[in-house]
């Protein structure tokens, strides 16, 4: 439980963590709360050996409004997240989901471009983010780009992040229709054994926890979409899926929870 | 008379613990926090796999690393100790196999988390770099991994040099065998189970760690250390290294928990001691979590078949039960005879006339097992309890009239079990009607019934269980007779000072309990005097040089009787000198609220105070008489104490995930008089969801290699706060006529009590799905699995 030594670089701006990240290449790992990294880094699962502080970038916590979309800093806090009167108002789901995250301490301490970074296909935010049809914006040495949240995972703690790249803010839909979100987990700190996030009135459906990444749930989509009850577009959550076999669920009870949450997160949503 | 206002007795009441505002601020010293300036960090390496012999140690890539100074193997190592193994002290039967066990592996490592090397360093982190950088080249051996395997035929040896894996049989049966063949013949309801008690992980708060300080001044050694046992590990490290106890010293600092993980005599104790006296220097080693999963005991570890014999009414005429208990690959300080704990105890409470129980034990290529809270008597309720559930199905009448059916009755006590215990006292029916109506046991039959009427998902259960654990351990003679390796004594000794503050040196060795809190109420009571003003000194063998230490719920109900004890003694000594003062007989003098009194003279008296001044100037004592008021009480008690109660869970099953949710928990135990209810029910509290864990969370999970695939906090579910249920305690003392103060032990009943009765209200909610046994853990899968099964396959 002792990490092996690293080293230490506080980053001023999101430029120079930028910069640091060039520097440093591959060796670095960005730092912000920490709580999914420095656990890994104590198993010696993760060793980088340079770490880059970017957890005082105040500049980047901040929750925004406007035409249509919510703006959300990469930095801001779960906790910021749950507790925020304006992303209640806007993007009620987000908030609710945030508010599931870890423990009082996880979220205090961990942001939503480190959840998005991480890459956890059983993490909350991400598989949330995807069902919104969220926007993650990564800055890089040669600027900005947006990338669609379906196109932004590729595998297990992988994106199409570069290594001198990071988050810098998160985009979703205001408003649009009913949602859900069902987390099926043994202890309240545990992140989810399988979980199912439902918005726009089920035009958005992801799963968490059953691949290598979260999990855009499009059979689910498209029998909604065609005007499938809750019961039937369920049917289909786990078809095609392989997911993980652990400790708490081998793969055929997955896809039975995958079911059984889908359907409950479809009629909370408003799916009759 | 003078009528005097007697000072209200701190007994029975609520007062907040005096040890935790340094707790609660950081300032109590845990061992971790101890600075000590130049010590030598140990870094142990542990073996990665199960069962393989060790064909080379390879330190030179730990050895380039700074701070790293030295690789040692256990060939190295071995001129510190020889042949000097770690100590048994519980040798059950004449014919155990006792395998010697050093303190680093020679040869062959016979578990994951076996130690194989160790690396000495400048600093904790160095040492940890090198312990990872170490390469040990291993040759793979068969590995004998569940507890049934290690007895199959043709199993491999986990010590080649012993015949079998089988480490002992024991028994109790005595000539009884023919009567219970009887009973089992002429029963008219017979139940056979057999139930599987998973190992479990302690995971106290703090883990362990220890620091050996040689004295400058040469020859002494100070051994700190994060134990329960100060005491038996003075004596036991003293007997390994050939050191005169004399030149030893033991603390134990704040200890952050123990749950019986510390109640022993561990490898990195004796390898720091006898390193630091080697190297004249301080030697310390904490250990990291993952570490603590595999290289600190583990609890559980039973298969258990109990057969219940019962006439037609139910009334059970005979209990039989054959364990296979898991010691791991090597017997710890007690290791063997935690089984025979739980061996009395198969009967539970209820009057059975006949009864067998044997076990046999066997060695696995798995952690060692030892002593986890309740030690024998969770595995036992837990057989009993889910025996007595099946039972009532098969008569055909409720779990609450099973057992009110069978109980030892109230007017029964003292009451000689078939097990050969003399229960102290009790009144289990009273207990259980209590619990009964505090759980609406009726209303949620109702909600039951109107659940499954409707085909709602969510199930509700109902559990009992009813308990009796025998605590306050132990007579020595009985412990004699068991060849437990030492009494079961506990030493007190009381000082008043001049200016009337009182000293209390206890023998036992609190490690979360609360001691200091209670003794100083028990002694305040006494003597009349301030609980604050009374100082309880403890955990450090050169200030309480006597004591056996804190295990098995025996603080209070010998401990504290001793401190109780050498109170009245003091109280003795101070009516002497009282008389002397008054000029009157002691037989005339009354002792309340810290005066001394002469019946029926008003104005004659004399306040402690006035007496320990007395005591210490010494210029007016009774001819003969030593100056100064203190006393001394080694306490053996005559007889175990045997809490009871009966505690109730209610469940919400939701079938369609098997998500089992502890909707409410009722507990009304019987621990004898309470000194302080709070502490009792914090005790009760942490005690049921620590067996609740093991009824729904944790499970220490072997693959078949022998690796612990659930060795950290992310895998083994340890339940926090969140997950506890709303617990509704209530109480129903009968005093323990074993002691003045007739007090029982509480540190474990909640671990007692609460698996079966959680694991029974998951089977009540299932039963007319076909449920009738569902394994620990009930995870979500497990209960899923479980319905599935009894419906006919997977849905």
């Amino acid at each position: 439980m002792i990490p092996a030594a690293f080293d230490y670089e506080v980053a001023e701006s999101a430029d120079h963590a930028i910069a640091l990240l060039a520097e440093h290449g591959d060796d670095a790992k960005l730092l912000a709360g920490g709580h999914s990294l420095i656990p890994m880094m104590r198993y010696r699962l993760a060793t980088p050996s340079v770490l880059v502080d970017v957890g005082r970038l105040d500049g980047l916590r901040y929750i925004r409004t406007g035409n249509g979309t919510v703006s959300i800093g990469a930095l801001t806090r779960h906790s910021e997240l749950e507790h925020s009167a304006e992303l209640a108002g806007a993007c009620p789901m987000l908030a609710s989901v945030a508010a599931l995250v870890g423990d009082p301490a996880v979220r205090h301490r961990g942001t939503l471009g480190g959840t998005l970074a991480h890459a956890d296909p059983a993490s909350d935010l991400p598989a949330a983010v995807l069902a919104l049809g969220g926007t993650i914006v990564a800055q890089g040495p040669g600027g900005s780009r947006e990338i669609a949240a379906a196109d932004f995972f590729t595998g297990y703690f992988e994106s199409v992040l570069a290594a001198d790249e990071m988050i810098t803010e998160v985009r979703v839909p205001a408003g649009g229709g009913g949602w859900n979100y069902q987390k099926f987990n043994r202890r309240a700190q545990d992140w989810a054994i399988v979980g199912v996030a439902v918005a726009g009135g089920g035009s958005g459906v992801s799963l968490v926890n059953m691949g290598s990444t979260p999990i855009r749930a499009s059979g689910v989509e498209a029998a909604v979409a065609g005007g499938a009850s809750a019961a039937e577009a369920a049917a289909v959550a786990a078809d095609g899926l392989e997911p993980p076999d652990d400790l708490n669920a081998d793969a055929e009870y997955r896809g039975h929870l995958a079911r059984v949450l889908t359907e409950r997160a479809l009629n909370a949503a408003g799916v009759a | 008379m003078t009528v005097t206002e007697e000072a209200p007795g701190h007994v029975g009441s609520r007062r907040l613990r005096k040890e935790d505002p340094a707790l609660l601020t950081g300032e109590a010293k845990f061992i971790d926090d101890l600075a000590l300036p130049g010590a030598i960090w140990v870094g142990v390496v542990r073996s990665t796999e199960a069962h393989a012999h060790i064909v080379g140690i390879d330190g030179s890539a730990a050895l380039a690393i700074d701070g790293v100074n030295e690789v040692l193997s256990g060939e190295d190592l071995a001129p510190l100790w020889g042949e000097g193994a770690l100590p048994c002290a519980w040798p059950v039967t004449p014919d155990m196999k006792s395998p010697a066990h050093l303190p680093v592996a020679r040869g062959t490592a016979k578990y994951v988390g076996d130690a194989v090397a160790v690396v000495l360093a400048d600093s904790r982190y160095a040492a940890a770099d090198g312990a990872a950088a170490v390469v040990v080249d291993y040759e793979p051996l068969p590995a004998v991994v569940e507890i049934e395997d290690a007895v199959a035929d043709g199993a491999p040896l986990v010590h080649a040099d012993l015949d079998s894996n089988e480490c002992y049989t024991w028994g109790l049966w005595g000539d009884n065998a023919p009567a219970i063949d009887a009973a089992f013949a002429e029963a008219a309801h017979v139940v056979s189970e057999r139930y599987l008690q998973q190992r479990l992980i302690p995971a106290p708060m703090e883990p362990r760690g220890c620091a050996a300080v040689p004295s400058p001044a040469g020859g002494e050694l100070t051994l700190y250390s994060a134990t329960q046992i100060p005491h038996i590990l003075k004596v036991m490290t003293a007997v390994v290294l050939g050191i005169g106890e004399n030149k030893l010293r033991v603390v134990a600092p704040s200890v952050g928990g123990g749950f019986g993980c510390k109640l022993n005599v561990y490898a990195e104790e004796i390898l720091c001691s006898a390193l630091a006296m080697q190297r004249g220097a301080p030697v310390r080693w904490t250990e990291g979590r993952a570490e603590a999963a595999v290289s600190t005991i583990q609890g559980r570890g039973q298969v258990q078949h109990i057969e219940l014999a019962a006439d037609a009414d139910g009334k059970v005429t005979a209990v039989r039960v054959k364990l296979l208990a898991d010691m791991g690959a090597y017997l710890q300080l007690v290791t063997p005879g935690v089984p025979l704990l739980g061996g009395f105890l198969y009967h539970g409470c209820y009057d059975i006339p006949n009864y067998m129980f044997e076990c046999t034990s066997v060695f696995t290529n798995r952690t060692p097992t030892d002593a986890y809270r309740g030690a024998g008597r969770p595995e036992a309720t837990y057989a009993v309890e889910r025996a007595m559930d099946s039972l009532a199905v098969s008569v055909g009448v409720s779990p609450e009239e099973i057992r009110a059916r069978n109980f030892i009755g109230a007017d029964a006590f003292p009451y000689e079990s078939a097990a050969g215990l003399i229960f102290d006292s009790g009144d289990y029916q009273a207990v259980l009607d209590k619990a009964v109506a505090l759980a609406d046991v009726d209303g949620r039959r109702a909600e039951q019934a109107q659940r499954r009427a409707s085909g709602s998902s969510k199930r509700i259960g109902v559990g009992f269980s009813s308990y009796v654990e025998m605590c306050g351990l132990a007579p020595s003679r009985v412990l004699a007779s068991l060849d437990y390796g030492a009494g079961g004594w506990e030493a007190a000794t009381v000082r008043i000072s001049p200016t009337c503050k009182v000293q209390v040196v206890t023998g036992s060795t609190p490690h979360g309990q609360g001691h200091e809190t209670c003794w100083s109420m028990i002694v305040a009571d006494q003597l009349g005097v301030d609980p604050d003003d009374v100082e309880v000194l403890h955990s450090d063998t050169a200030v309480s040089p006597t004591g056996l230490d804190t295990y098995g719920s025996r603080s209070l109900a010998v401990g504290g009787t001793a401190v109780y004890m050498a109170t009245e003694k003091v109280i003795d000594k101070a009516r002497a000198i009282a008389a002397h003062q008054l000029e009157a007989s002691e037989d005339d003098l009354e002792f309340s609220g810290g005066v001394f009194r002469v019946r029926g003279t008003p104005d004659a008296e004399v306040p402690l105070a006035g007496i320990a001044f007395a005591a210490f100037t010494a210029h007016d004592l009774p001819d003969g008489m030593e100056p100064n008021l203190e006393a001394h009480v080694t306490y053996d008690p005559p007889n175990f104490t045997f809490p009871n109660g009966t505690h109730i869970a209610v469940v919400e099953v939701d079938t369609d995930t098997g998500n089992v949710d502890l909707v409410d928990y009722v507990a009304v135990d019987d621990c004898g008089v309470q000194i302080n209810p709070l502490v009792v029910e914090g005790q009760v509290h942490g005690g049921i969801l620590q067996g609740a864990a093991q009824a729904l969370y944790e499970d220490a999970v072997y693959n078949s290699d022998g690796q612990l695939v659930s060795a950290n906090l992310a895998d083994y579910l340890v339940p926090s706060a969140a997950e506890a249920p709303r617990f509704r305690l209530d109480s129903h003392a009968t005093p323990s006529p074993t002691n003045p103060m007739g007090v029982k032990g509480v540190g474990e009943a909640g671990t007692i009590a609460a698996a079966p009765a959680v694991i029974n209200a998951v089977v009540d909610a299932l039963r007319d799905l076909g449920v009738t046994d569902v394994d620990m853990p009930a995870s979500p899968q497990t209960v899923w699995k479980a319905i599935a099964d009894a419906q006919g396959g997977a849905s």
